[in-house]
């Protein structure tokens, strides 16, 4: 780790501003995996901001009947909220599927959208990456893929995003709420927070240095059959091989995201058509990894994610009925 | 004291305290976070400071250049040792690679610097800023590759012969009726002991060098410290009371203790280092990978006639194979056998012992092969089992032929050639009845596929468990003080295992006091050799070392009493030391000053006479989700004969504890090579799975009554490693019986289920 | 304690740290006299950016200054000396590091000390003492709920909270109705209990230490 200088901003406004102030800040949520990757010199930031004192760790209602979940909110208490249990629970599913009790309690809202690859040659600095140090390779395609993605990657990169979090929040279209030390103001789409490697993975957002993730925004609840089927190695506390989060209607309409697939968490339009004109998992899964790209180590991703679809499909079908 | 003759009736039997479930003595420590593990030492020594280790960013090569001025003028640097400046350095008796490397690099993160600084921050880093520049060289880092170019090992580690062949296997193989010919693939894993390997290294103005460490085998790690820095043994002291988990990691000198020294010597001040758990698999040693081919051929009737189980792996240079045959030399009957070893050199890090070594990756293949036969031969399981029981070894192979070329026989005639060898106890078909019966195997169906509950397919497996029992020398101190409390000192150590505990009980028993009358310092090289932790060996030859040692505390009690010490109705028991005709309190005898012994147990050649060994059956129930294949397991249980159980409690422990890195076996543990760059990819323990919480079911370990006389006075034998023996194949037959897909490559992932035919409806 | 006054910029010693390794009744330690205290370690003021913190820890206030960089854990182990807490990993994988800041645990190795200024720290020996075990600390020795010990402390800990999880509301993977409170279950521990890695393999006890002290029906099939 680098030696850096610390400081408590107060507010938001006092934070985009610090960010902006001092070159190489990086603000600091939980600090679950911006530690770790500044023990490994992969991040080293000169100037930390501790954003744990914004007064973002409230969950409110909005006026169309949505929720406004603060930047800070930990994931254990997003988890837990009843609003969310209740009209949302793909996301209290998905929150609670990933890492453990421990982490989930330190862990932020913002942070978690904006962690970073779980790839290993990533986190080896002694491999090449083209994430980590752009125009070195990519360790992983020539190497161990078996974690990797098989939609949306590129030639530089085959990584995925870890987050379960982010997958359900794909599933219920959310907005993401930033602020920058001008004063200026966005929401983001999710759909347009994380970007596909393409030649520039090291990118793997939109956001400005002093660009302060102030709020996660949920539209008035959809109703449905609300599922997040994780699939891994282990029981509990791992990533995610393939995970589905899915949105079920009566109608036979669907939302449906994947994690562990891709850079971002992946859904596609034509194969939520698919579904709705009563399409099977085989045909949605076909919709959904049309032009995938997998590697031999992780062709088997390809099933999986029929087959995980297939569960959630039937699983909907038993708890709708 | 030797130990020569079958042991006859001794204080142990009276059984008031060995073989009760005590609770560990060192439980109080454990659970409040002040037992004192190498990195906790803050009260030993003054002044500590942080050594940072630097892995080789390559897994074969040269470093071309090291330039170390950035580091150096880093803040609170304070020294930085390399291979350069650390002076020449021996090698380890038991290393296979050095362990400080450069300028030429044999693997992986092979330690390359350590970087000592005033505080951890610092020489961390500092580590970052050395410049150290590589000139690779192509390496062999592919198993699957380096098969070919596999040899005859010339030794095994175990001193047994790299090859066996009994009768004539290819023939009666050929006119089997029934055969099975598979080959079986286990995954490289490493220990992933929750405590990485840490020590603090003080040196003083003479030249003594104090080391406070994290080591099964204190007198191995005073002697090759000795040679590596080429300094007399008895200038060097080793340290270990507690250990955070070993596995058979922790046998050997390793790198954090001996960078800690020479980054001591460098800053002259103690020095405290800790391997970060990212260097731990390719900096360590691991479980090497395994190929097997195994053929077994049977009579319709169940009888096998012939069995062949060959096995391939690799290693550095100079290193040994995984010896995963040797449990079939001697587990079924069958009249044609062979087995074979072959080893093949590569350029991963150093392969090495991890928990039972050989038996668990060879009882993971083997124990899958007996599934299938049987299934071949329409019989269950556990009776094909029962059926090919044998009470003699039935490996022993013909006396050599004198006109044939000694070189080839010679490995074998150490073999009591010719003469059935019989085991001292072998309980095999009463830990499967008793299994099956507890079990709940009865409601097993025979056909795979056949039992679901929604979408979870369900199943059962059953495997044999069988380790051998080893006998090694080992001594220790014991002292009655003024006030009647006893002391056990012996440089044993409890990784984990219960030593302390049934160290205390042994004493306890002997000298009639009660448990919490008796102290127990483990782990310093200062105290009389051990036999030390490793090959489950440690419970039943440490305890009888201190058997011996109270033996004679025994004696010179008596003595001080006026006691005849050999008179038959002596006992010492409830504070006293009695005869029929008279009794004294205990205490008495040290009234005049305390009362010492030392003295160690060694052994004759029973264990020649007889096969030691261990024996179990492993029953598992799984079920695996349809859709996906994720396996889940919800019971397990084991059944162990393995002589007098010491502490059933701790050895409950040891079983399920086992049982659980059987479950990491089956389903989770892999070790991924990078074939191209050389090194283990997922080496920390988010991308190493080990098992959690929440795969483990409530677990049954049970233990059949046995005592075998012939192991030692404590009529004991190891239970550590049985537990392991055959658990990852009772998860694995339990697997196919649920899906009907037979995976034959170790780790049973999701992956091989679902792109081999899982059935979803 | 160390407490650092930075107005005459030098280390005062104050009283020793609570918690030092205590010998137990069974086991003589080599107890070179813990001089916890003593070790104070100094800091290139100059060359490293230093912070003056305030932690509560187990009750008690301590004032240091500390190279911001330290996590956590390593000022609880390395300048506190109350190295119940382990580092396992570091890297957040394995839970030894496991304390609890305002009742909700944590993994130490993964927050900076800096960030905890204003938490109340509680850490294994703020639970129990070898003479006075904390009822998880004697059902843990009761069920052999450990093995090496290492990975216990942070299992301990862990337990200590997750049970106050389930018992405020809190939700878990395998709560089925997520409309309803969660009941204490072996099921929901396994799952609860997952971020603490115990290689030695004592889970099948720890659940049994565990569900005595909330007592739930250890039989109860899962
Ligand atoms: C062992 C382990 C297992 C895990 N398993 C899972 C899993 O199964 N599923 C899963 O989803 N996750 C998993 N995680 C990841 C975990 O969820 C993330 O580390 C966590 O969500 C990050 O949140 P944080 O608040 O700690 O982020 P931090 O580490 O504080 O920050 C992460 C990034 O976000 C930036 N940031 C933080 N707050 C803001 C803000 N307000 N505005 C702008 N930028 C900001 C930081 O600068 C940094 O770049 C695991 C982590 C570990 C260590
Ligand atoms: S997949 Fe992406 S993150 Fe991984 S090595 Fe390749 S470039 Fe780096
Ligand atoms: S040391 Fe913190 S989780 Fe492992
Ligand atoms: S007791 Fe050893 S790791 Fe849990």
């Amino acid at each position: 780790m680098k030696s850096f200088s610390y400081e408590r901003a107060d507010s938001p406004a006092a934070a985009a501003a610090a960010a902006a102030r001092v070159p190489g800040a990086k603000f600091i949520g939980g600090g679950t995996n911006l530690l770790d990757l500044m023990k490994l010199q992969i991040e080293t930031p000169a100037h930390l901001i501790d954003v744990n004192d914004l007064g973002l760790d409230e969950i409110e209602s909005t006026d169309d009947g949505g929720l406004r979940i603060g930047a800070g909110v930990r994931n254990t208490d997003l988890a837990a909220d009843p609003r969310v249990r209740n009209d949302y629970a793909v996301l209290t599913r998905a929150l609670v599927s990933g890492a453990s009790g421990q982490l989930r309690n330190q862990a932020t809202t913002a942070g978690n959208l904006l962690q970073r690859t779980r790839c290993p040659y990533f986190y080896d600095t002694n491999q090449r990456c083209n994430k980590r140090r752009p125009g070195s390779g990519c360790g992983a395609l020539a190497g161990v893929s078996r974690q990797h993605a098989i939609v949306g990657s590129s030639d530089a990169c085959i990584a995925t995003h870890p987050s379960d979090m982010a997958v359900a929040l794909r599933c219920l279209d959310a907005k993401v709420s930033t602020v920058r030390s001008d004063g200026t103001r966005r929401e983001i789409p999710i759909e347009a927070f994380h970007r596909l490697p393409g030649d520039t993975p090291e990118r793997e957002h939109d956001l400005a240095a002093d660009e302060l993730i102030t709020a996660v925004t949920l539209p008035p609840p959809v109703g449905g059959t609300q599922l997040y089927r994780k699939v891994r190695d282990r029981a509990s506390y791992a990533f995610a091989l393939v995970s589905v989060a899915a949105i079920v209607h009566r109608d036979g309409r669907a939302q449906v995201a994947l994690g562990g697939v891709a850079h971002k968490p992946w859904r596609v339009e034509t194969a939520e058509r698919e579904l709705a004109r009563g399409g099977d998992a085989r045909t949605t899964a076909a919709a959904l990894l049309a032009g995938a790209r997998p590697t031999r180590d992780n062709a088997y991703k390809v099933t999986l994610v029929e087959r995980t679809l297939a569960a959630v499909l039937a699983q909907a079908r038993e708890s709708g009925s | 004291m030797k130990f020569d003759e079958p042991a006859g009736t001794n204080p142990i039997d009276q059984l008031k305290v060995v073989g009760r479930p005590a609770d560990r003595i060192d439980g109080p420590l454990k659970t409040t976070g002040t037992a004192p593990y190498a990195h906790d030492r803050h009260d030993v020594v003054q002044n500590q400071a942080y050594g940072y280790v630097v892995g080789a960013a390559i897994a074969k090569g040269r470093i071309a250049s090291m330039n170390l001025e950035a580091a150096r003028a880093a803040p609170g640097v304070l020294a930085i040792v390399t291979a350069d400046s650390a002076g020449r350095l021996d090698q380890g008796e038991r290393n296979t690679a050095r362990l400080l490397g450069g300028p030429e690099i044999q693997h992986y993160h092979q330690a390359v610097a350590l970087v000592v600084a005033e505080t951890f921050e610092q020489a961390r880093d500092a580590a970052h800023r050395l410049k150290i520049r590589y000139a690779p060289a192509k390496g062999r880092f592919d198993l699957e590759a380096a098969r070919d170019t596999a040899t005859i090992p010339e030794k095994t580690g175990s001193g047994d012969p790299a090859e066996t062949a009994v009768g004539d296997f290819e023939g009666a193989f050929r006119d089997s009726p029934v055969q099975l010919d598979q080959t079986y693939r286990t995954a490289y894993e490493s220990h992933s002991m929750m405590e990485p390997h840490a020590s603090v290294a003080a040196w003083d103005a003479d030249g003594q060098l104090t080391l406070w460490t994290s080591n099964q085998m204190i007198a191995w790690t005073a002697q090759d410290m000795a040679k590596t820095l080429r300094i007399p043994r008895d200038k060097v002291r080793v340290m270990s009371p507690y250990i955070g988990g070993g596995f058979g990691g922790k046998l050997f000198l390793r790198a954090d203790v001996l960078l800690a020294a020479l980054g001591a010597r460098a800053a002259k001040r103690p020095v405290k280092v800790s391997l970060t758990r990212a260097l731990m698999p390719n900096n360590t040693t691991h479980r090497p990978a395994t190929i097997q081919r195994i053929r077994i051929g049977a009579q319709r009737d169940g009888h096998i006639t012939a069995i062949a189980h060959e096995s391939w792996s690799a290693d550095l240079p100079g290193g040994g194979p995984e010896t995963a045959v040797l449990q079939t030399r001697a587990l079924y009957a069958g009249a044609h056998r062979m087995t074979a070893l072959r080893l093949a050199e590569h350029d991963l890090p150093e392969g090495n012992a991890m928990r039972a070594p050989g038996e668990a990756p060879g009882l993971a293949a083997l124990e899958i092969a007996i599934d299938e036969i049987s299934e071949k031969l329409g019989i269950d399981p556990v009776a094909f089992r029962i059926l090919n029981d044998t009470q003699v070894v039935p490996d022993n192979p013909a006396p050599p032929d004198p006109d044939k070329n000694s070189d080839q026989t010679a490995p074998e005639a150490r073999l009591d050639a010719g003469r059935p060898r019989r085991f001292s106890q072998r309980q095999l078909v009463r830990c499967l009845e008793t299994g099956a019966e507890r079990f709940g195997w009865k409601r097993r169906r025979s056909k795979p596929g056949s039992v679901r509950a929604g979408h979870w397919l369900v199943g059962m497996g059953v495997a044999a468990a069988f380790r051998n029992n080893l006998l090694t020398k080992s001594a220790a101190r014991v002292r009655l003080d003024r006030r009647g409390r006893v002391t056990v000192e012996t440089d044993m150590t409890d990784i984990g295992t219960g030593s302390y505990t049934i160290l205390a009980q042994t004493a306890a028993e002997m000298m009639g006091v009660p448990l919490s009358q008796v102290d127990v310092r483990l782990g310093d090289s200062s105290f009389p050799a051990s036999c030390g932790s490793g090959g489950q060996w440690g419970g039943n030859n440490s305890t009888a070392g201190v058997y011996a040692a109270c033996t004679q505390l025994r004696r010179l009690v008596a003595a001080r009493l006026g006691f005849d010490a050999d008179a038959s109705d002596l006992a010492f028991s409830d504070g006293e030391v009695r005869t029929a005709s008279r009794s004294a309190p205990l205490m008495l005898a040290t009234r005049d000053g305390p009362l010492e012994a030392e003295d160690a147990i060694e052994y004759g050649d029973l264990d020649e006479r007889f096969q030691q060994s261990t024996f179990g059956a492993h029953f598992a129930e799984v079920r695996v989700d349809a859709y996906t294949g994720e396996v889940r397991v919800q019971r397990q249980l084991a059944v162990c004969a393995a002589g007098r159980i010491l502490n059933p409690k701790t050895a409950r422990s040891q079983i399920i504890g086992a049982m659980t890195m059987g479950v990491g076996a089956a389903l989770m543990e892999s070790l991924h090579v990078d074939t191209g760059v050389g090194f283990f990819v997922n080496h920390d323990l988010a991308g190493y799975e080990i098992p959690v919480h929440a795969d483990i079911p409530h677990q049954d370990a049970i233990f059949l009554d046995e005592v075998d006389p012939m192991s030692s006075p404590m009529k004991a034998k190891g239970v550590a490693e049985l537990g392991i023996c055959g658990a990852a194949a009772a998860v694995a037959n339990a697997v196919y019986n649920a899906t009907g897909v037979r995976v034959r490559h170790y780790p049973l992932t999701l992956d091989k289920l679902v792109q081999n035919g899982l059935a979803i409806a | 304690m160390e407490r650092f006054d930075p107005e005459r910029r030098r280390v005062l010693k104050a009283t020793a740290v609570a918690g030092s390794a205590v010998a137990s009744a069974h086991l003589l330690l080599q107890a070179e006299a813990a001089t916890a205290s003593a070790n104070a370690t100094r800091l290139d003021t100059a060359a490293t950016p230093h912070h003056d913190v305030r932690l509560r820890v187990n009750g008690t206030e301590h004032e240091l200054r500390i190279d911001p960089r330290m996590t956590l854990l390593d000022t609880l182990r390395e300048r506190l000396h109350l190295t119940g807490a382990k580092k396992g990993c570091d890297q957040g994988q394995c839970g030894a590091c496991t304390v609890i800041v305002d009742g909700r645990r944590i993994a130490s190795c993964l927050t900076l000390a800096v960030m905890q200024q204003g938490h109340e720290i509680t850490t294994i020996e703020g639970l129990g003492t070898p003479r006075n075990l904390h009822a998880l600390q004697a059902a843990f020795v009761k069920h052999d709920g450990f093995q090496c010990g290492f990975c216990t402390p942070g299992q301990i800990c862990s337990a200590t909270a997750m049970l106050q999880e389930i018992a405020s509301g809190i939700p878990s993977h395998v709560t089925a109705d997520l409309t309803r409170p969660p009941r204490s279950s072996i099921l929901e521990f396994r799952e609860r209990m997952s971020g603490n890695l115990c290689r030695c393999g004592a889970y099948s006890n720890i659940q049994q230490a565990i569900a005595e002290v909330a007592g739930v029906d250890a039989d109860e099939i899962v």
